[in-house]
């Protein structure tokens, strides 16, 4: 049969009454053939694993060498019940470890500031001082374990705790090996953690990138996150377009800096969402590899083939578990992280079923990270490289991921780039229209999510519940008091002097917060130095 | 004409999720109502300072940071000590059901879980502001009659 003879026989079958598109709105055909894919060009447009534009992966072998690592997000309470959740992780299997701080860190806020009253370890562990660092990675030995640490605009002095820790153990800052998110453009276009305005920010991340070229050369100083982008509502190829511009903006600011960008460029890495449309979301993957390869040689003149790598991370979508017959996320996690896998994900945190109603516990995290080695151990996906390269489908999507991801690089530049499109609020414009664009079909029925708008029950919903006591407040102040009791103030005051010098006079931060760190001068006291020289930023209200 | 409702909806705390609170400010603005978005990072004092000045009839606090039970009691007590409980709070976020439930016995008037549709709040808050405009006007009359009796 040919082709016009099929389309026309087709057109007269009824079809489900639906809209065909991807989550994001693209349309979809009822089919694709070789015809889509007219000026395809194989090692042009994909090449092999490992080699240029790395559209099928960026190791030669892939997960044929070693599996990607599984790391799940924790933390929560004081730094001693994390480092237990931390230990039984790795007893059962996972492969490297992911902090997450509470909302005073993140904001660089000690646990007994007024703001802090009521958060102290609910969202997340909480650090105030090298000696939390310490109780922290207790008995977990940080040359043989890779480290993420969500963090962004105190990333400076948790590494630099990091670091002490590692010193501590006899771990020369050389062999660390971890990420810190770092990524601060992100946060004021989408998660919303920030403390200075962009341009202090700017220069605080491009001091971290320096220092750790030179001393800590493992160490992935930013992950370029595209999830929160995601979470906060944009579409998948917002996502896409908005991370990797943020992406090139760090590397423009490093060149600005003075940095060779073929020495902090390898260093970059990224972090993704994997969210419900399963084609849509590895044809994101695929099409950010290559737009990153094609850009750091053609735009940025990286020469070192690892500046051409989009390495990334991957965590499932939290804002698609429901909170409705909450045992169907554990479905929704493993077909997200199966999308993650098949796009080629380096690392990957699977959600819990029980998150859309507190932090998880032991046994949600546990099925959540079974689900991963499931996909590793059982399925046979990882016996071969990008087993869905060729298909006409996601061969056309990766394309049109690619095409309307220079659409937005164009519109973003035209409004000044990134930090003067931040100003005028243009991302989170962007963001909060899709996400009330997305509720909105939702609600008129066009897009379906099991349990809340279609296949409903009345139910109790009946599963355990992690809960975090009031006594980690209370405990978590107590221990800080004592830390500043038992230090040296003069000290400690002295170290604080020479940061805000540092600050004021454009030298690299990084030393003079080790000092600080050393010390055990407090985050708070940390942040509140840089404030007094950076200012703080304030937002622009849009909904 | 009756006026339009007007409703304040607040992000307390230093929660940066404001995704949901966007979404229902959104929906509430083109279901006719007034609304103010507090923006993040908001004390509790501000966002109940902000309720009276601005005379709104409902508060809407989004928490998904795991401090409902820390912000949600404090909102109440500031309401109570400025004499204006006539102002109905309501909420939702990553909260557990045990503890919306202790919630609403405390004085939440209602608590919002995730996958609640839009036009349930819309009809919600409608449903109580009249209820509320109601009970406020008898109130009013009977104030106004007490004092010409005395």
């Amino acid at each position: 049969m040919k082709k016009d003879d099929w389309e026309k026989k087709s057109k007269t079958c009824k079809e489900r009454d639906q809209e065909f598109t991807t989550v994001s709105g693209l349309p979809i055909k009822t089919l694709y053939t070789h015809e889509d894919l007219k000026d395809f060009d194989y090692d042009r447009d994909l090449g092999y694993p490992g080699e240029f534009p790395y559209v099928r992966g960026v190791y030669t072998n892939m997960y044929r060498g070693r599996l990607w690592t599984m790391r799940q997000f924790s933390g929560f309470g004081t730094p001693k019940d994390t480092n237990k959740r931390y230990k039984y992780l790795l007893k059962h299997g996972q492969t490297g470890l992911s902090v997450a701080f509470d909302f005073p860190t993140l904001y660089g806020r000690d646990s007994d500031d007024a703001f802090a009253c009521g958060e102290v370890g609910k969202c997340g562990v909480a650090i105030d001082t090298l000696r939390d660092m310490e109780i922290l990675f207790n008995g977990i030995p940080l040359d043989k374990i890779s480290t993420s640490m969500t963090i962004n605009p105190p990333a400076a002095i948790l590494l630099a705790m990091y670091i002490a820790v590692g010193e501590k153990q006899g771990v020369p800052t050389n062999v660390l090996t971890g990420t810190i998110q770092n990524d601060m453009l992100k946060e004021y276009q989408a998660q919303k953690t920030w403390i200075y305005p962009p341009e202090p920010s700017m220069r605080i991340i491009t001091d971290i990138m320096g220092y750790c070229s030179d001393n800590v050369p493992k160490w992935n100083t930013i992950s370029i996150s595209g999830y929160h982008i995601r979470e906060a509502g944009s579409t998948a190829l917002q996502e896409l377009a908005f991370t990797l511009k943020n992406g090139f903006t760090y590397v423009e600011y490093g060149i600005k800096a003075g940095l060779s960008v073929d020495k902090f460029a390898p260093r970059l890495s990224h972090f993704f969402n994997s969210h419900l449309d399963f084609f849509e979301e590895i044809a994101k993957y695929r099409a950010a590899r290559r737009i990153w390869a094609r850009m750091m040689q053609n735009k940025y003149n990286a020469q070192n083939p690892r500046s051409y790598l989009m390495r990334f991370h991957t965590q499932t979508a939290g804002c698609t578990l429901t909170a409705q017959q909450p045992e169907n996320n554990i479905i929704r996690t493993a077909f997200q992280a199966f999308a993650a896998v098949l796009g080629g994900t380096q690392s990957l945190h699977t959600n819990s079923m029980d998150e859309t109603f507190a932090l998880p516990t032991e046994k949600a995290v546990k099925i959540a990270l079974r689900t991963q080695q499931l996909i590793a151990c059982e399925t046979g996906v990882a016996n071969t490289i990008d087993p869905l390269g060729g298909s006409y489908y996601i061969e056309t999507l990766t394309d049109e991921m690619e095409k309307g991801a220079y659409e937005y690089f164009e519109k973003i530049d035209k409004l000044g780039g990134v930090v003067a499109a931040i100003d005028k609020g243009f991302f989170q414009r962007e963001i909060s229209r899709s996400a009330y664009e997305y509720q909105k079909k939702l609600e008129r029925k066009e897009r379906f999510h099991v349990g809340v708008n279609i296949f409903k029950e009345d139910e109790k919903v009946n599963i355990e519940i992690l809960k975090i006591s009031k006594e980690v407040e209370r405990d978590q102040v107590k221990l800080l008091k004592k830390v500043k009791k038992e230090r040296n103030n003069a000290k400690v005051k002295e170290t604080l002097k020479r940061l805000r010098m540092a600050a004021a006079n454009d030298e690299n931060l990084m030393p003079k917060i080790l000092d600080c760190v050393k010390a055990y001068a407090t985050l708070g006291e940390m942040c509140n130095t840089l404030k007094e020289e950076f200012g703080e930023y304030h937002e622009p209200i849009i909904f | 004409m009756d006026r339009k409702i007007r409703v304040i909806i607040g992000k307390p705390g230093l929660d940066g999720h404001d995704r949901g609170a966007k979404v229902v400010a959104a929906a509430l603005r083109d279901a006719g109502m007034e609304v103010i978005y507090t923006g993040l990072h908001q004390t509790c004092e501000s966002i109940v300072e902000a309720a009276i000045q601005e005379d709104v009839d409902i508060i809407g606090l989004s928490i998904l940071s795991g401090a409902h039970m820390t912000i949600f009691p404090k909102v109440l007590n500031l309401l109570k000590k400025k004499r204006a409980e006539d102002i109905i709070l309501t909420g939702g976020g990553i909260i557990p059901e045990e503890d919306m439930k202790k919630l609403e016995k405390k004085g939440v008037k209602k608590m919002f879980g995730p996958g609640t549709p839009t036009t349930e709040i819309v009809d919600w808050i409608n449903e109580n502001v009249r209820a509320k405009s109601k009970k406020t006007k008898t109130k009013k009359i009977k104030k106004k009659t007490g004092k010409n009796r005395s």
